[in-house]
């Protein structure tokens, strides 16, 4: 487990961190989710001890550790820009941490091929890392973390420099490959895509605060505010309140409880199809529907169409504490 | 940018009648001018003994200053490059000192500070018209060169490899020496070739501090004016050919250290 307790961190003026406190349960994977400057990273970069809290403490497995330095923590980081070693072929890159702890000859070599398999590089022990891609280069950043047999494993924005289709891949592979490891892992990422697809938990920041802390279907679901509704998925405002565009059914005929509305836009995205609705008195909202229930309704552009919320997850919009509507 | 055929060619022209004018052309006549009269004249003429303890001087100047400018240059770049302290832009700019002041001023300076009545007359051993003199100057003048090879590098290289090595259990010094320098190693390379060019090249600075004691406070581009203004011509060319020789062997030395490129 990984305990952090009233971290703060300050860069001159600008709060990195707002006494953080967050615990992170053992062989679980973590992700720390927020907007670029919400200090995701700096909290990950406080548990590596690449950087020095201003107050706080750190605990890994119930050790303090917040004045260890890095050398000492037993933990693993992935690098977004992989920080490969690149005068080093991939057995020397994944053999390094290894070799500085002086291990046997043949241990390392074993470890190696074994860890080279399971990252799927296996046979590319003599290459270097600029005849790798972008996914090979970051596959082999983890099998360097993971030879020395890491307490945790950090990993910032470790899918960030990549392609969308390799992205997706490697989250995937990622997460079965913690399903095997089960290190304690924590994952920094600005995609609440990335995040929902891999986390057993997510913590939200923003500002430098942890906004919610909960599994992705609680957060999606049952966001503390405004702001981790928006950042977990998109939203529509209807009569003040937030609601998700799929939460918004629409009909052809005025039933209670239902508003008047016009088509403004269709648009065809495969099996979604994104309704574009102008309310009176009001901006205009998107509603998601399935290819489906837009032919059964015959919906056409500039249409009249009664709307309804049937959410579970409304909030009075500009309220940060608003209570959850049924 | 495209340019068009005829331009191109002349711009090629152009650039290499330049380098060929002002390098390649005085070169060749100094190897001309050397072997015109066979060479054994120019054997003769390089193992006099005046000659060979110019060489050696030269090079052990060189081989004191430029390891000490070595180490100095990737400490003070690494300052440069990765420290946060007051003054750091007072440094870089005194670093370049070297390069800003006339070498003869530098023999002059030191004379001020280290001859007779000034601040460190008081030294054990004697260093104006002597070879710590020519150390000292030599020293002084070649600072610049690793600093301001390295300093870049350093900086496009960043600190991630490093942090990445802390995170795996390196020490600072494990990681000063199996990622920092191999991944800096050219930049030194470069820096140190140039150094050496100067060290055994300089003749401003060490000429106002050597004093000219035949066969002790001479070094090779002393010998060669020396030579010159005692109208021995084929003498002076067989020493600056010496010199050329001495600058393309650390040249080759230099490139065939490690050919493997990894750089990207």
């Amino acid at each position: 487990m990984i305990a952090v307790r009233d971290v703060r961190k300050q860069f001159g003026e600008f709060v990195a961190l707002d006494d953080v406190t967050l615990e992170i349960p053992a062989g679980s994977l973590t992700s720390l989710l927020g907007p670029s400057g919400s200090g995701k990273s700096t909290l990950l970069r406080i548990i590596a001890g690449l950087e020095q809290p201003d107050s706080g403490t750190v605990e890994i497995e119930g050790e303090d550790a917040t004045r260890v330095p890095p050398q000492r923590r037993e933990i693993g980081f992935v690098f977004q820009h992989y920080a490969a070693f690149k005068h080093m072929t991939v057995r020397d890159n994944v053999a390094f941490g290894m070799k500085i702890r002086k291990q046997p000859k043949d241990r390392i070599k074993d470890r190696v091929d074994e860890l080279l398999g399971v990252v799927g590089l296996a046979g590319y022990h003599e290459r270097y890392p600029n005849q790798l891609s972008g996914g090979q280069r970051q596959r082999m950043a983890l099998a360097r973390a993971l030879a020395v047999e890491p307490r945790v494993l950090l990993l910032d924005e470790p899918f960030g420099a990549l392609d969308a289709k390799v992205r997706t891949e490697l989250r995937e592979w990622l997460r079965r490959l913690h399903d095997e490891v089960h290190v304690t892992t924590v994952l920094v990422t600005h995609d609440q895509e990335e995040a929902m697809a891999i986390s057993d938990r997510i913590a939200v920041m923003d500002n430098g605060r942890i906004e919610q802390v909960g599994d992705p279907r609680e957060l999606y679901d049952k966001p503390a505010n405004p702001f981790v509704m928006g950042f977990l998925g998109p939203v529509s405002k209807v009569d003040d309140l937030l609601v998700r565009p799929h939460d918004i059914t629409i009909t052809t005929e005025s039933r209670v409880g239902t508003r008047e509305a016009t088509v403004v836009r269709i648009v065809h995205l495969g099996f979604e199809v994104r309704v574009e609705l102008a309310l009176e008195g009001e901006q205009n909202v998107s509603a998601q529907l399935t290819r489906n229930e837009v032919e059964q309704l015959d919906l056409r552009e500039g249409a009249t169409v009664w709307v309804r919320t049937t959410g579970r997850t409304v909030h009075k919009a500009g309220e940060p504490e608003a209570e959850v509507a049924a | 940018m495209t340019v068009s055929r005829p331009w191109r060619v002349s711009l090629r022209v152009a650039a290499l009648g330049y380098l060929a004018l002002l390098l390649l052309i005085p070169i060749c006549v100094v190897f001309y001018r050397t072997f015109e009269h066979g060479v054994g004249a120019v054997f003769d003429s390089v193992t006099t003994p005046q000659a060979v303890s110019a060489f050696w001087l030269t090079i052990t100047v060189t081989a004191i200053a430029v390891p000490l400018n070595t180490i100095f240059g990737v400490l003070c770049a690494l300052a440069l490059a990765r420290g946060r302290f007051r003054g750091k832009a007072i440094l870089n700019a005194i670093i370049d000192l070297p390069f800003a002041i006339s070498p003869v001023v530098v023999g002059l300076a030191l004379i001020l500070v280290c001859g007779a009545g000034g601040w460190l007359d008081g030294l054990p051993f004697q260093v104006i018209f002597s070879v710590p003199g020519i150390v000292f100057a030599t020293i002084f003048i070649s600072v610049p060169f690793v600093v301001r090879e390295v300093t870049p590098v350093l900086m496009e290289v960043g600190d991630e490899q490093e942090q990445a090595a802390a995170t795996l259990g390196a020490s600072r010094w494990q990681a000063f020496w199996r990622i920092t320098l191999p991944s800096i190693r050219w930049g030194v390379a470069y820096g140190i070739v140039l150094s050496v060019a100067r060290c055994i090249g300089e003749f401003g600075a060490v000429s106002v501090v050597s004093g000219k004691i035949s066969g002790e406070t001479i070094t090779l581009t002393l010998l060669v004016e020396q030579r010159f203004q005692n109208f021995d011509l084929a003498g002076a060319y067989a020493a600056s050919a010496l010199l050329a020789v001495i600058a393309l062997g650390t040249l080759l030395a230099m490139t065939r250290i490690n050919p493997r490129r990894d750089d990207a």
